[in-house]
């Protein structure tokens, strides 16, 4: 089975170092992975997206227009993927950033603060942590405990940050709950 | 070593550092200037040379007098850095120098756009510079792939001194995949010392090598032109490679694709499968020499109506499939450019209205 999940929000966000964790946990586990990056004339401020497809068999077409799954961080991206998300997917939405809701009532729409829990936490850079701990909570698409490695290995170079990342972490489990 | 997740673009400076060439000479290019990038830091890691020339036209003739001393040496560009170095590769191909040249194209013609394209078969193929040379060309379609072709690229151009391009597109280069690296790197000598201007000290005979491309006498250049189609029929017997998809079946349609494109095509043929129509496919690696009689053997089976050569050109490749399969089967070609790589739902239909048109 093949799964997509789409990563959007403002260049800066940590948008695509959330996809390459995301797709660093998937090879742990043992499936295909391919992580595909927008990339234009972009620029800090701007939009960034990037898809991550997790496949138990070899992956064919890396141009994915329908993503089962869509992780919008602020409302441009919410407002421009929200209609592409296949139905019975996931939808997280930055609530923190986007005061509007996507509008699809044939997914699953998890709404997070992503912003203010990770403010509360201390740094508004967690703000991707939570969002992809709440996603993978959700969605269980790759075990907690692998994401929790891969988020370690990404900062090995920068310890200091690693308990804040651990408890974004947890705290984006716990809204998932919620 | 284990798998481990990389960009295309990373993946090349690595693998080119596997496969035992300590040189990257390059001028920066989107999308793929993150190999200039990674070999930056990585080439004094390992004690080779970055060099960043002030042209791409000056890069090439920095490869050319790199290797017609022997060293083993590379650059990645894309298209109209391609097309800057082509003066330069069409003196590389005459000399004979086996220097390794990566395209990660993106759109043309002239600056044209940043996003993945295949429009430089033509010049990869065809020529690009000027006179009667050929490229072996090779076109990866994944991440590990195009590690695999790169380490293959600097033997293979020792093997025929002559220059190997990878022609991959910015997907290619963009994306991440997992791959896989040989542990060890490539030690063994060239057989430089045959041909290459290193030196007389290491040398056992007193023969003086001369590497030029330079010859005035028209039996002396038309002799020099022959040994050098010599080598590109030898190319033809003993390098093609191909993969095919689905042929074991009664397919009612056979895809010609390559690159990301083939990826494509292949989830269509997957998706089309499931819907009770079967199509092949060949996805030619080598670009030259091209898969000819895999292309026409497929193209000829009995089940086989039609055959399309699908690109993200406006129908380059498929004048190579028409010439393969000799007017034995229609042959169609479909494709798209700009950086809208057709979707698996598109090249579907295409099959579709095929299907229904036969």
């Amino acid at each position: 089975m093949q799964r997509e999940v789409m990563f959007a929000g403002f260049g800066g966000q940590g948008i695509l170092l959330s996809g390459k964790i995301l797709a660093h946990a998937a090879l742990e586990e043992g499936f295909e992975v391919a992580w595909i990056p927008s990339y234009g004339p972009e620029m800090r401020g701007g939009t960034a997206y990037c898809t991550v497809v997790i496949s138990d068999k070899s992956i064919g077409s890396p141009i994915i227009k329908n993503p089962l799954h869509l992780v919008a961080m602020n409302r441009p991206s919410l407002e421009k993927f929200a209609p592409v998300v296949k139905p019975n997917g996931i939808i997280l939405l930055n609530s923190s950033l986007i005061p509007i809701r996507s509008g699809r009532d044939d997914v699953d729409e998890l709404v997070v603060p992503v912003a203010d829990i990770a403010i509360e936490l201390g740094s508004i850079k967690a703000s991707n942590i939570v969002a992809l701990a709440a996603f993978v909570a959700r969605s269980k698409i790759v075990d907690f405990e692998l994401l929790k490695e891969a988020v370690k290995e990404e900062f090995a170079k920068k310890p200091k940050l690693i308990p804040l990342e651990m408890e974004a972490m947890e705290r984006g489990r716990k809204a998932a709950q919620g | 070593m284990g798998k481990v997740l990389m960009k295309g673009n990373e993946a090349i400076g690595e693998a080119a550092i596997r496969a035992g060439c300590l040189n990257y000479f390059a001028y920066p290019i989107t999308p793929q200037s993150e190999v200039a990038e990674y070999l930056s830091r990585r080439m004094p890691e390992v004690g080779g040379m970055f060099l960043q020339g002030e042209s791409e036209v000056a890069v090439a003739y920095m490869l050319f007098g790199a290797s017609a001393c022997g060293e083993r040496v590379f650059t990645t560009s894309s298209s109209p850095g391609i097309s800057l170095m082509s003066e330069g590769i069409s003196y590389v191909a005459g000399a004979q120098c086996p220097v390794v040249f990566v395209n990660i194209i993106r759109g043309g013609p002239g600056l044209g756009g940043i996003l993945p394209s295949q429009g430089d078969y033509f010049q990869a193929t065809k020529g690009g510079g000027h006179g009667d040379y050929r490229l072996l060309v090779m076109a990866p379609a994944s991440v590990q792939e195009t590690v695999e072709m790169v380490m293959m690229a600097f033997p293979l151009a020792e093997k025929y001194r002559n220059p190997v391009m990878i022609l991959g597109d910015g997907l290619i280069g963009q994306m991440m995949e997992p791959v896989e690296f040989p542990d060890h790197l490539r030690t063994e000598p060239t057989n430089k010392d045959d041909w290459a201007t290193n030196g007389m000290d290491t040398r056992k005979d007193n023969k003086q090598n001369l590497v030029k491309s330079l010859y005035l006498d028209p039996t002396q250049l038309n002799d020099h032109n022959l040994l050098l189609k010599a080598k590109y029929e030898r190319m033809k017997q003993e390098d093609v490679r191909y993969e095919p998809y689905n042929t074991d079946t009664d397919y009612k349609v056979l895809i010609i694709s390559y690159g990301t494109m083939s990826r494509v095509c292949r989830t269509a043929i997957d998706n089309l499968k499931a819907e009770g129509l079967e199509v092949g496919m060949i996805r030619p690696q080598t670009l030259f020499p091209f898969p000819e009689k895999a292309i026409h053997d497929a193209a000829i089976k009995e089940s086989c109506k039609a055959v399309i050569s699908i690109e993200m050109s406006m129908g380059q490749m498929v004048e190579d499939v028409e010439r393969c399969v000799q007017g034995k089967r229609p042959v169609e070609w479909y494709g798209k450019c700009g950086g809208d790589v057709p979707t698996p739902e598109e090249i579907m239909d295409v099959v579709r209205n095929w299907k229904l048109e036969t």
